[in-house]
């Protein structure tokens, strides 16, 4: 249910973009997921897969997810850790002054067209 | 053969949300409508709550309502008969939350003239509503006690942007072994700006403080101080 939402949002940031550079159709889409987006990347694509084949210039456009690993930084020991097997505590030193430094994206990377 | 070439985008998927979510806010500042965006789990109080503190206020300031729900209108007809004030009732379509410009085709169903404060009614969900931004004023959120003090560590997004929690239900926190202690620290943990008032929207305890809130956050808005 979510992931649909934000297709739509993405169906609809690729067709503004298609429209901008005059493209006839679009091929591909890369789109870059981190692993503590919310989003989960096989629904994500289920959705896009279903949404798509209501687009014009995006009809036939395939869908590449890029995972992005999320990492955690500790502001007292100076170390990163990978957030999923440690949450907001350090691993290291136990501090909880932490912060996320990738891990939330939910971009758009690139995508491939063909023009007009 | 077509040729086929790579256009570089690197944007954030909400990027496009977001700024129309920064309009809407301009626009309703030149309107002088405080748009208030009132989120939380299914059956936390959110309907029961706006009754309340609607009836607190509606002698001071003007108040509309939309209330958003996948289905039915039981809620905009609920606040309508309980409060007197416009109520209207958005479906979204079976989504899970509300964007920047479902928020913008929600209010012109509505009568804003003079209406000092619109109240949207958030999608009952801790996810999604928080990672669409509406281009209300403020965010709000309720956390009812039968929910747990644990809540905050599970929905950290949520948490993070609203500028007020309120902790309702309050009157059964004894059966719930709710930590009002403990849930606050992990509300600042994960928003150390977020202001939280315990309320009990069915006793009426802390409605007022609420009440208060609204007023004072909508005078530091008209008079730019809301940073």
């Amino acid at each position: 249910m979510h992931e649909l939402g934000v297709v739509f949002h993405c169906i609809k940031q690729v067709n503004e973009i298609a429209e901008e550079n005059n493209v006839k159709r679009v091929n591909s889409v890369t789109v870059e997921i981190g692993e503590v987006s919310t989003v989960i990347p096989y629904y994500f694509e289920d959705c896009w897969n279903w949404a798509v084949k209501k687009e014009t210039v995006l009809k036939d456009a395939k869908l590449y997810i890029e995972k992005i690993e999320a990492v955690t930084h500790c502001e007292n020991c100076i170390k990163d850790y990978p957030t999923v097997a440690h949450g907001k505590i350090c691993p290291y030193c136990g501090s909880e002054k932490t912060y996320l430094l990738k891990g939330n994206e939910i971009s758009i990377k690139q995508i491939e067209v063909v023009d007009n | 053969m077509d040729e086929v070439r790579i256009i570089e985008i690197k944007k954030s998927i909400f990027d496009d949300n977001d700024k129309d979510a920064n309009r809407l806010r301009e626009e309703l500042k030149a309107k002088g409508v405080f748009l208030l965006n009132l989120m939380s789990s299914p059956g936390s109080g959110k309907t029961t709550t706006l009754i309340s503190t609607i009836n607190a206020l509606k002698d001071k300031i003007k108040i509309a309502v939309m209330e958003a729900d996948i289905d039915s209108d039981v809620d905009a007809i609920k606040i309508k008969e309980a409060t007197g004030v416009q109520s209207i009732q958005l479906h979204t379509g079976g989504m899970c939350h509300l964007d920047a410009e479902m928020t913008r085709q929600g209010l012109r169903g509505l009568d804003l003239n003079d209406v000092d404060l619109a109240i949207l009614e958030n999608v009952g969900n801790l996810v999604c509503p928080a990672e669409f931004d509406t281009g209300a004023s403020k965010n709000c959120m309720i956390l009812s006690v039968p929910e747990g003090h644990d809540k905050p560590l599970k929905y950290p997004l949520m948490f993070s942007i609203c500028d007020l929690v309120l902790i309702n239900k309050m009157d059964v926190a004894p059966y719930f072994d709710f930590d009002l202690d403990k849930c606050s620290q992990y509300i600042k943990m994960r928003n150390p700006n977020a202001e939280i008032i315990p309320i009990c929207a069915k006793t009426g305890e802390g409605v007022d403080k609420f009440a208060d809130w609204i007023i004072k956050n909508i005078a530091k808005w008209r008079n730019n101080e809301n940073a």
